[in-house]
């Protein structure tokens, strides 16, 4: 009988943090913008330089570890991790090593096979590094210290992820997590989540671990599922042709499905990491950590509880809007301003869920406001307009966040009320439609669906159409 | 009365009372620089343009009444560590031969605003790596006091141009003695004060935790009066402290009776040259005499101070000195196939051989598997001498005792044997280590001419007390320095 293998997964992620500056200096950490931009002496390395902490940085790494259960080192310091590298403005990064921020902490995980904890062994707060640009027209590299300073914290798991469902389950429960916190937006695509898997397999029943392998450039969950497989299968082919799983790190080329060796242990750089002696060890009291406790929100599983006492939904619809902080903040805010809670809901499942699906958009990318949302539904409910108007102004307010109030009055979407007009528009329309007419008199009752239509037409999608169909029932 | 004779707070007084003018002084200074170089070679850098301009400026502030402070007006030099913005700062080293700044230090511009006219920037050890301004990639600095010696080192060319009058005061730094040690050669006052007092924000590092700037100047009341210039919290210094007692001036008392004053018997030992023991002692009675309690005590752990200071300067060296490596900035070899041999050869050939040996030090005692047995237990000893200070600080007001084992050496003899040079720095290292102020004043002269340092040790923001005892004893001692031929 062929041997039973089981992978063995523990993750290190990643994660860019939503401060405004960076972490040792006052550059912004604005994405994007003219290389070489955002950045000063301090992050650029340029000597004589000093860092000085930003205390958002340390409120976001602590709220995250208080957030996934871990202790939080209340004396920690931070470590120079030095190498040599044009990314890395002094040839070392600020990171930590020796009293990393928070340890032993665990999060609760939910599968197709149940529920489990996945343990984490630490969380540590760093600088990330510049970009190296290579111009290959030209023949050389040019660097950009705009990303250089920009806060990361990367959480360290424990070996307890055994599948590729159990790895995204942890890694959408963290995203989840950070997100709720507004630590970070956690967008594996834009890299401000980044992900790698250290994997090994054993035998079914061994208690030693086998030789782990790290596996990088994983930009989404697809590709993360996609490399633990090959991966994994990749070391049951090796261990079964006899041949010895290698420690090293790999590189996932999710395009060719496959993955190649970046680096072996035996390359491995000695950091020499040592306290950084520009930086003073952080001292945080009880005080401290009670405030940031005090500042924790409700996270997803409290939310989903309180919307199914509070609010009259589906629990699919919960799911979905809780899913998403933004969207779940939207939601509670367009039902504080008197909007029915089902009919909030029913925009953000069906319409908005569309868009952003149209538009290949995350759910924190929706612009449309609260506000102007309950004026749709005020207007709908008013009647004001139809909802295939209602559909129309969406479409608009959730490119360009309009009010559609203004919007309706400007480009006179105001459904007509009026029924004399719409009376005297009906009566010409069945006057020139004698053969829908009769049609209709000899029960063909599709017929009326078209007057209907006409009518519409002829009030350009303004008329209320239980109007049109009353009056029209009448002439007929 | 000459004016490079004047110190820096009369001159002060005399630029405010109109008896001199800023432009004067500047030029004074300026032609002695030009009589002088030639033979001393105290400057890296004479912004001589930059000066007069300076003066001019700064004269019609203080005209104006916008500058009023004790040293608006007097020029100054600084060591070419600190950072100035728009002017050459080399750390005396060939890979930093052609770094002109983005921004000044915040002591330089502290100074600057006090109206202080920026003469240049002075000569010292490459990377403040040295005891004797020898490693300098730019040429040697010559004692004035006798140009056949070192001037001391790190920064031996501020102590130098100090003495030399080419400069009436001079700002340095101090890892491990490079403020006290090149004053105690040249004869001048130079205080090094407690760890956190002076901003390191645009101080080219050297060994992060124990740098620390301070002036070099021709008596205790110009050193408390550029103590309250440069002494200011800065945030951009995570290691900043914020003193609420930095009216040093307050402490030019000539009174130290009930002071109490202890003299370590471990610094008279071996090695210390019985001239500077002599006259070392000799400004002990001076003090007691005028009503101090002076007495002996055993410090202890002395002999660990070197070892434990070679192992966390170069730790720390080894990393802050990673970011030269000719890319955005400074020397890089002119051929070279790909980055890691452009690394090589840039650093190589930009670095001097002490610079060299302290990366090559500092690398192997922060390298994995000896990481605890060097830098660590290195960590370990520095508390320990930092508790052996607090106890004596429970007993004492200021210890007592020489700068250095000998005066200046002669050019030449000390760099064959690197660890001569270092055992050199053994009164002078613990302070770092400690964290506590340390200042040095001349008491004497050996039989060669030579002068005679003597170091007061103080408490971690006890530097009133040093200045108190010094300023007290050089009232005692009377003038000194003026060369007998002159």
């Amino acid at each position: 009988m062929a041997k039973q293998y089981e992978t063995v997964i523990g993750l290190e992620v990643h994660v860019e943090l939503a401060t405004k500056t960076k972490i040792f200096c006052g550059c912004s950490t604005e994405f994007g913008g003219e290389p070489n931009t955002h950045t000063c002496p301090v992050c650029t390395g340029m000597p004589g330089s000093l860092p000085v902490l930003n205390k958002q940085v340390l409120e976001y790494a602590v709220a995250v570890g208080l957030a996934t259960n871990c202790t939080i080192t209340q004396y920690c310091k931070f470590d120079r991790k030095n190498y040599f590298y044009p990314d890395n403005p002094q040839n070392y990064q600020i990171s930590q090593l020796y009293l990393p921020i928070c340890r032993d902490g665990k999060v609760e995980i939910e599968t197709e096979n149940g529920k489990k904890f996945v343990g984490i062994h630490e969380i540590h707060m760093e600088e990330d590094a510049g970009k190296l640009i290579h111009d290959e027209w030209e023949d050389c590299s040019l660097v950009d210290y705009n990303r250089s300073g920009v806060p990361l914290i990367e959480i360290v798991s424990e070996p307890d992820m055994r599948s590729a469902e159990e790895v995204i389950a942890y890694l959408e429960k963290l995203r989840m997590t950070i997100q709720y916190l507004g630590a970070s937006d956690c967008k594996l695509q834009e890299g401000s989540m980044r992900a790698d898997v250290n994997l090994s397999i054993r035998e079914v029943g061994a208690k030693e671990f086998g030789t782990r392998t790290e596996m990088k450039n994983l930009n989404s969950f697809k590709a993360i599922a996609r490399a633990i497989e090959g991966e994994t299968e990749r070391q049951i082919d090796l261990l079964e042709s006899g041949q010895k799983v290698v420690q090293e790190t790999r590189r996932w080329d999710d395009n060719k499905g496959e993955s190649y060796a970046m680096r072996s242990k035996e390359d491995a750089q000695d950091y020499r990491y040592f306290p950084d002696p520009d930086l003073v060890p952080i001292v945080l009291d009880d005080a401290f950590l009670e405030e940031i406790r005090k500042r924790q929100p409700e996270f997803r599983e409290e939310k989903m509880l309180r919307y199914k006492e509070e609010f009259d939904i589906p629990e699919y619809d919960i799911e979905i809007i809780t899913g998403s902080k933004h969207m779940a903040d939207i939601f509670e805010a367009t039902v504080a301003l008197g909007s029915q809670p089902k009919k909030v809901s029913n925009w953000l499942m069906v319409e908005t869920l569309r868009l952003l699906k149209e538009n290949n958009m995350d759910p924190e990318d929706i612009r449309f406001s609260p506000e102007n949302l309950a004026k749709l539904i005020a207007l709908t409910d008013g009647k004001a307009i139809n909802s295939s108007v209602a559909k129309e102004v969406f479409e608009v307010m959730f490119e360009q966040d309009i009010d559609p109030e203004k919007y309706v009055e400007e480009k006179g979407l105001k459904t007509v009320n009026d029924e004399g007009a719409l009376r005297k528009t009906i009566e010409e329309i069945v006057a020139a439609n004698p053969q829908s007419v009769e049609d209709y008199h000899n029960g063909k009752e599709r017929a009326i669906g078209f007057l209907v239509g006409q009518t519409m037409k002829a009030m350009k999608g303004k008329a209320d159409p239980g109007l049109v169909n009353q009056i029209l029932k009448e002439l007929l | 009365m000459n004016i490079l004779d004047m110190t820096a707070v009369s001159l002060g007084a005399a630029i405010k009372n109109k008896e001199v003018t800023v432009l004067e002084a500047t030029e004074a200074v300026l032609a002695q620089i030009e009589a002088k170089e030639s033979e001393y070679h105290c400057y890296v850098t004479v912004d001589r343009e930059g000066a007069l301009a300076a003066a001019e400026r700064i004269q019609k502030k203080i005209d104006a009444g916008e500058l009023t402070g004790p040293l608006a007006g007097v020029p100054v030099a600084i060591k070419d560590n600190m950072c100035t913005e728009g002017m050459l700062t080399t750390c005396s080293s060939k890979i930093l031969g052609n770094f002109v700044p983005t921004f000044s230090s915040e002591a330089v511009l502290n100074l600057q605003k006090a109206g202080a006219v920026i003469l240049g920037k002075t000569n010292m050890d490459e990377f403040a790596m040295g005891s004797t301004t020898e490693t300098s990639a730019f040429g040697v600095t010559k004692n004035p006091r006798n140009p056949e010696h070192v001037p001391g080192g790190s920064s031996g060319g501020s102590a130098a141009a100090v003495a030399a009058q080419e400069c009436f005061y001079a700002l340095g730094s101090d890892t491990g003695g490079s403020i006290r040690q090149p004053a105690s050669y040249c004869g001048v006052v130079g205080l090094k004060p407690t760890y956190g007092t002076v901003s390191r924000y645009g101080l080219i590092a050297y060994g992060s935790s124990l740098d620390q700037i301070g002036p070099l100047c021709k008596d205790v009341t110009d050193c408390a009066t550029i103590m309250e210039i440069i002494a200011t919290h800065d945030p951009k210094d995570s290691t900043s402290v914020q003193r609420d007692d930095t009216d040093f001036t307050g402490a030019l008392v000539d009174d130290v009776k009930g002071m109490k004053i202890g003299i370590p018997r471990d610094y008279f030992g071996e090695g210390l040259d019985p001239e500077v023991k002599e006259a070392v002692l000799a400004a002990a009675k001076v003090l007691e005499a005028k009503g101090a309690i002076v007495e002996e005590f055993d410090l202890s752990l002395v002999e660990y101070a070197i070892p434990t200071y070679y192992t966390i300067a170069a730790a720390e060296a080894s990393s802050n000195l990673e970011r030269f490596d000719g890319i955005k900035y400074g020397y890089r070899t002119e051929e070279y196939e790909g980055l890691h041999n452009m690394y090589k050869k840039s650093r190589s050939e930009g670095f001097g051989p002490e610079v060299k040996r302290r990366i090559m030090l500092g690398s192997f005692v922060l390298s994995s598997g000896y990481y605890d047995a060097y830098y660590l237990k290195a960590l370990r000893v520095k508390a320990l001498i930092k508790k052996a200070f607090d106890e004596a600080f429970a007993k004492y007001d200021v210890i007592l005792g020489p700068v250095a084992p000998t005066t200046a050496p002669k050019l030449g003899a000390s760099l064959s044997d690197p660890i001569k040079m270092y055992l050199s720095d053994i009164y002078t290292i613990s302070v770092n280590l400690a964290g506590l102020p340390g200042l040095s004043i001349p008491c004497g002269m050996d039989s060669k001419g030579l002068p005679i340092g003597l170091q007061m040790i103080g408490d971690c923001f006890n530097e009133k007390k040093l200045i108190r005892a010094a300023f007290a004893y050089e009232q005692a001692r009377g003038a000194f320095g003026k060369k007998e031929d002159e």
